[in-house]
């Protein structure tokens, strides 16, 4: 497995303050494989995600223990450059977040900041990862207009252009299409299937039916911890913990509803 | 109609009322200034007034050149130092500083703004004035020849000291301002920006503030409105003497409002000087509309372009 795996999480351990948010998660993602995060809402699954990027830096009072491997390489070790790290790891939010300037500017800003200065470069990069992002034939004539005139779905596949403009090896995905309607939903998973096998893929998404269509591999996590994971088909078939087994099957999971009363 | 209704009727038309008889005062105050300014006018042309700068009240000189210089001096010298470093400083605070470090400082700013003015004019006088005196004026006048640095006025009280006490009275506006607006910013803009591995750095730069600039705008524009209306701080330490036309750093400089609290009110008996004060009054009003209107068209005119 170790051979095939992308990123390895040993013994994480995540608290927000008090709250012990991710307990002893161990975890290997394989290698160019989409991956979906499924659970529960507030059970850690974003927590989990962006601790691949180490987004969660900017949180207060957020404290980790154990190791997250990226390539085989630690990346809390104090010595990366997360930067560097970030760099590697597109993040595709749960809303789209367009930054504040033109369309060409959004997939060109990546770049930029890693030196890319030259114009017809730039030009050939913005063109490729809109067309990647089936978005160029849509915008190529008002590329200088400000970003956020595009509609919701047209701005979430200029924020994957613009995550793949920057030539990651790992996609991460909060629950991309959640603020989306079906159709713009449908356009981005279509990419995802199309992207699959190119990148490693890791999505957090709490729709079964997504989870379902889109995955090779499943984790499923539940109240902060990883109750069960394997590739997509043995775990919806043929789940371990009977707590999966609800969870998938849609019925409720005993005791939860519990947690959620004082 | 019940008492309900006749309540409600009368608080709506009441504040509407007392609204308007606050916009009104505004334009009042303008009619009034412009009433009284008339006598000037009428017997003077208006190059003779605003393109002339001898101030002689005495043998019917009334030549306002020097004091509008002079406002756009140490104005000019308070927002080239306030806007840099305040923004800065606000950045810090809302990006950078560990949380509870910026709420300690917060409150400290805000009260740096209420302090009375009077305290900084003497704060300038005992620190700021010695400190140009004795190091700067010998300093920038040796190493800056280039630069509008000479002057034979030595005492220290001068342009540059009023527009860097200027500078220290609208930096906690600005920079609370500034924080303020840097708070509405998206937390996913800034994740966005460090996703694609970008430094706070260059966050900051390229995405956050891009982000607020209309807001960067609005603040400078405020500290400006403020330092162009401050009188009693910069009346004691920017040297305010009557016949210089400020043409140096270290030249006095009698800015408008410094001209209107000393002269109002004195030597009444000569003619049209109170006509020339209140015409001065009536300048400082328009220029300080005039540099909000301007403020606040850039203002409208960068949001329509983004959005």
């Amino acid at each position: 497995m170790s051979g095939q795996s992308h990123i390895s999480v040993k013994n994480l351990n995540i608290w927000y303050g008090k709250q012990h948010a991710l307990q002893n998660i161990n975890l290997d993602i394989p290698n160019k494989k989409l991956t979906a995060i499924i659970g529960p809402s507030g059970c850690g699954k974003t927590t989990l995600l962006k601790s691949f990027n180490r987004l969660l830096d900017l949180q207060d009072g957020f404290k980790i223990s154990g190791k997250v491997l990226v390539d085989g390489e630690d990346i809390y070790d104090p010595k990366v450059e997360v930067t560097h790290l970030r760099k590697k790891m597109g993040l595709l939010s749960q809303r789209p977040c367009v930054l504040p300037m033109s369309i060409y500017e959004n997939v060109a800003y990546g770049p930029r900041l890693h030196g890319i200065k030259d114009k017809r470069v730039l030009d050939e990069i913005v063109e490729r990862y809109l067309q990647e992002a089936s978005l160029w034939s849509e915008v190529k004539d008002r590329l200088h207009q400000p970003a956020s005139r595009l509609s919701i779905g047209q701005q979430q596949r200029l924020c994957l252009a613009r995550g793949l403009a920057v030539e990651p090896e790992v996609i991460l995905g909060d629950e991309p299409t959640s603020a989306l309607d079906p159709i713009s939903a449908e356009r981005i998973e279509q990419r995802f299937m199309e992207l699959k096998g190119k990148y490693t893929m890791v999505i957090v998404t709490h729709l079964l039916r997504q989870a379902k269509r889109l995955a090779d591999y499943i984790v499923f996590i539940y109240l902060g911890q990883v109750i069960e994971h394997g590739p997509a088909r043995e775990l919806f078939e043929k789940p371990k913990d009977s707590r999966t087994k609800a969870y998938v099957e849609g019925s409720f999971i005993e005791g939860y509803a519990n947690q959620y009363v004082i | 109609m019940n008492t309900r209704q006749i309540k409600d009727t009368i608080a709506h038309k009441s504040m509407f009322l007392i609204c308007l008889l606050v916009l009104n005062l505004a334009l009042l105050i303008a009619w009034g200034l412009y009433r009284r300014a008339q006598p000037i006018l009428a017997t003077k042309s208006l190059g003779e007034l605003l393109l002339n700068s001898t101030w002689h009240p005495g043998s019917g000189q009334f030549g306002l050149d020097g004091f509008i210089l002079g406002t756009i001096w140490v104005t000019g010298i308070a927002i080239v130092i306030a806007v840099p470093l305040s923004i800065l400083t606000a950045v810090y605070l809302a990006e950078y500083a560990p949380r509870k470090l910026s709420h300690l400082i917060k409150p400290v700013i805000d009260l740096l703004a209420g302090i009375s003015p009077v305290i900084h004019g003497v704060w300038g006088v005992i620190t700021i004035v010695p400190l140009v005196r004795d190091y700067m004026m010998p300093f920038f006048t040796e190493k800056l020849p280039f630069l509008p640095f000479s002057s034979d006025n030595y005492t220290g009280f001068c342009a540059l000291t009023g527009g860097i006490v200027l500078a220290v009275m609208i930096f906690p506006i600005i920079i609370s301002v500034v924080c303020e607006v840097l708070h509405t910013v998206p937390a996913e803009i800034r994740e966005a920006s460090l996703s694609l591995g970008a430094t706070k750095w260059q966050t900051t730069k390229l995405a956050v503030l891009r982000k607020v600039y209309p807001g960067l705008v609005a603040a400078v524009i405020l500290g400006l409105s403020r330092a162009l209306g401050e009188t009693i701080a910069v009346l004691m330490v920017a040297g305010c003497s009557l016949f210089a036309l400020p043409k140096s750093f270290f030249d006095p400089a009698y800015p408008l409002p410094a001209l209107i609290a000393n002269t109002y009110g004195e030597m009444m008996s000569i003619p049209l000087y109170d006509s020339a004060v209140l015409l001065a009054a009536f300048i400082l009003l328009l220029l300080t509309t005039l540099f909000n209107v301007a403020g606040w068209g850039i203002l409208l005119r960068l949001e329509r372009s983004r959005c």
